[in-house]
């Protein structure tokens, strides 16, 4: 049966709106670098590398075998997977799964962007349906203005409560040296912040950045050998269910499910691992925030608090720092978005919660944490973390 | 490695062109067949990984179309961006993750929507080579002519394969392009990049496939034919192709040493008995059979000409026709593990070779064969 995994350690370059002294290559390397010295280890220990990003941001074929100069792959197996915005967390999984196989022992995961090089917006218009609907679509910010107003006509919350969501990981992404943006931003900031796509602000949305993140992944046979002390994979899962932009707001009208992915992705992890209550039981979250409506809407999906619960809990404090399950110590999604690193961070910063490494941004005793990743046409991965070593690979 | 079997295939004609199907379409085509040839229903099938490519299907995120049609809806889905030898080599770690019991498998491409120039273009460095308009073609025909220098493998030792296998497609059904050639009919044909010529070349394709795989235990209910999946590995060399010996394929020394080594083969030439290799070009295969060590290196020019790969000779190269006769990109690589798998299970009709207990399978990526996926699969575990 499967091994038991571990993330061993990280490599994390400091996310810039712009790396013009870099090319992607070597902006790949810096994290790579900084991986193998986190674990001690040289390119020769790794057993095999996953990579990931979207070829039409930067305009580059076949990644895996372009950037074996940074990666490290000369005359080892490289693997690219690219699933959108949830391409980090799927590079995580993919290392999971490299090791939990048995065939590797010391798996590298490389997640990066260089968005500085990239007319991102242009691509991911290019994502959506060439006939139905890429002719009325204008980017990831229509798609998430379309979900924010279909949340706040359902629940009654307000833009304010989104605010809220917004200041909260700016104040966070302060403590976190490798955060691109560093604003010291108030709810009336966000508020008075021109509209990008009715009800979505510029002080409600995401930067777009430059960096990459390189995780070491090991099986339970290897990963004590390491200096850090690893950080356990409890469960991992995923659900990719829509093709079609007008498909997630269906359940709307039904009122069967709420994000459906995130909510059958998240049960799915929480039966495997046996969360029943994740408030409770989860010490702190890293989750794809995108824009500061997700912030509400997503602690519904993931079970965090009922239907329509999220804004009220989110004002009472309950996910800042100090608050009964801290989302986005890191600053999150808002404050850095390196797409195809992006997924990865949220797992590297729950691994360094867990190996108390986080600094300034520190959650006292991580037992639990949760990652989580979203892309595409609202699909969503999720990753459980834990101190303690799992009874068995759970998957 | 603990057992892992594939127990159902499924492929769609390979054409040059599909004009009234979307690539949903042929990847609905091609799971259904999958399902059908194991028997199953979509309701048995754990989990999914899909294999595309963004610049193939013009599409940012490409393999968000098919997430309907190749049946993922509420199961665990990854897309594999590179030759279906590579997603499928995934497939078969969820299985042994202990995560899954089946995965389903699944690879399109439509050439006819592509400008190949230009993607496989995308592929070299955007600073240094891409202004030199270097391609798949013209990148292959430096490889092309590094090893016919080394070696003195000629031109018409490379037009016998093309003979051989497009002589195969006949048996095929569904092949693209099988073709009555001789030698001199393929020396005759145009220059596309010398020296490489236009029989030289794969044609550009539309298709799908899509293979189920399956733990010991799941696979033993499904099918009374598994094929086994013995040994699997891959490899790459370096990026920048003046970094690299073209004619030395280190990197397919490498994976096939250690997918070998899983399998138990010791001496392939002996222990294989026949092998579906990713011939995009002529001059591939002779090339690919020295990396997989069936012969030695320099030698495979002289293994095409004694006649030991035809598909009556002792050990069968492409005996479906191979990618020279029908080469959709990434299903490529999956094609070559279902015909493998078609044949140890004595299923491959007119193309059907004797003997066939093990069988090699090979894919690609990146320019001049720069990363390399072996699989030994056999009829015994």
């Amino acid at each position: 049966m499967g091994k038991r995994v571990a993330v061993t350690a990280v490599g994390m370059t400091r996310q810039r709106s712009a790396r013009p002294d870099v090319s992607g290559q070597e902006l790949i390397g810096e994290a790579v670098r900084m991986a193998l010295d986190d674990a001690g280890m040289t390119r020769k220990d790794i057993d095999a590398i996953v990579i990931g990003n979207m070829d039409h941001f930067e305009g580059i074929n076949y990644v895996d075998t372009w950037s074996v100069d940074g990666s490290g792959a000369l005359m080892k197996p490289i693997m690219k997977l690219t699933t959108g915005g949830t391409t980090g967390t799927t590079i995580a999984m993919a290392a999971y799964y490299h090791v939990a196989s048995g065939l590797f022992d010391r798996v590298l995961a490389i997640g990066w962007e260089k968005n500085s090089e990239s007319d991102t917006t242009g691509a991911i218009i290019t994502a959506f349906d060439p006939f139905w609907d890429r002719p009325i679509f204008a980017g990831a910010v229509a798609g998430l203005a379309m979900e924010a107003t279909a949340y706040m006509k359902e629940t009654g919350a307000t833009e304010e409560d989104a605010a809220y969501v917004a200041v909260r990981e700016r104040t966070h992404a302060l403590n976190n040296p490798y955060a691109h943006l560093h604003l010291n931003m108030t709810i009336a900031d966000v508020m008075n912040s021109p509209y990008l796509s009715w009800p979505v602000k510029m002080g409600d949305m995401c930067p777009r950045t430059d960096g990459a993140c390189a995780l070491i992944f090991a099986s339970e046979d290897v990963a004590d050998g390491f200096p850090r002390k690893p950080a356990w994979i409890h469960g991992v899962a995923d659900r990719h269910l829509w093709a079609y932009t007008s498909d997630p707001y269906l359940d709307f009208k039904t009122g069967e499910a709420w994000f459906p992915a995130m909510q059958k992705s998240s049960q799915d992890v929480y039966r495997r691992v046996g969360i029943t209550d994740p408030l409770e039981q989860f010490d702190v979250a890293e989750l794809y925030l995108p824009y500061s409506f997700a912030g509400l809407r997503y602690m519904e999906s993931l079970g965090f608090c009922e239907k329509g619960g999220a804004p009220a809990l989110t004002r009472a404090g309950t996910f800042d720092m100090g608050g009964k399950c801290p989302v986005n110590p890191s600053g999150g999604v808002m404050s850095s978005n390196a797409i195809g690193a992006t997924g990865l961070i949220r797992v590297a910063e729950c691994a360094w919660q867990i190996q108390g490494r986080a600094g300034d941004r520190q959650v006292p005793d991580v037992e639990l944490a949760l990652a989580t990743g979203f892309g595409g046409c609202f699909w969503s991965d999720v990753l459980v973390l834990g101190k303690e070593k799992p009874e068995k690979a759970r998957g | 490695m603990e057992p892992v079997a594939v127990v159902g295939v499924g492929m769609t004609q390979v054409k040059r062109e599909r004009k009234a199907d979307g690539y949903p379409d042929l990847v609905f085509d091609a799971t259904r067949a999958a399902l059908d040839d194991a028997g199953m229903s979509i309701d048995q099938i754990d989990n999914v990984v899909t294999i595309s490519n963004d610049f193939f299907d013009g599409r940012t995120i490409s393999s968000m179309a098919i997430m309907d049609a190749c049946g993922s809806y509420d199961k665990n889905v990854t897309t594999v961006e590179g030759d279906g030898t590579f997603g499928a080599f995934f497939g078969v770690m969820r299985v042994l993750s202990g995560s899954y019991g089946t995965t389903l498998v699944c690879a399109h491409h439509k050439g006819s929507e592509s400008q190949m120039p230009l993607i496989t273009n995308a592929m070299f460095d955007p600073i240094f080579a891409r202004s030199l308009g270097i391609d798949a073609v013209t990148s292959s025909a430096l490889q092309a002519r590094a090893y016919m220098a080394k070696y003195g493998i000629t031109e018409e030792q490379c037009a016998m394969v093309s003979v051989k296998n497009h002589g195969n497609a006949f048996k095929n059904p569904i092949a693209q392009l099988p073709l009555e050639l001789t030698v001199e009919k393929v020396m005759s044909s145009p220059y596309i990049a010398d020296p490489i010529k236009l029989l030289d070349c794969c044609p550009i394709s539309d298709g799908a496939s899509a293979v189920i795989l399956a733990s010991e235990e799941r696979a033993k209910k499904i099918t009374d034919k598994p094929v086994w999946v013995k040994g699997v590995a891959h490899c790459s060399s370096a990026y920048q192709l003046g970094d690299r010996n073209l004619y030395c394929v280190c990197a397919l020394e490498e994976a096939a040493k250690k997918a070998y080594a899983m399998a138990g083969v010791s001496e392939p030439a002996r222990d294989i008995d026949l092998a579906e290799v990713y011939d995009a070009f002529s001059y591939m295969e002779p090339l690919w059979l020295e990396g997989l060590g069936i012969c030695e290196r320099g030698e495979g020019g002289k293994l095409t000409e004694s006649g030991r790969t035809a598909l009556d000779g002792e050990l069968p190269v492409n005996a479906s026709g191979g990618c020279l006769s029908g080469n959709p990109v990434l299903v490529a690589g999956l094609n070559r593990i279902i015909e493998c798998a078609l044949q140890i299970r004595g299923d491959a009709g007119e193309h059907q070779a004797e003997r066939v207990k093990t069988a090699v399978a090979h894919g690609i990526n990146g320019p001049c064969g720069q990363s390399h996926c072996v699989w030994v699969l056999g009829g015994e575990k």
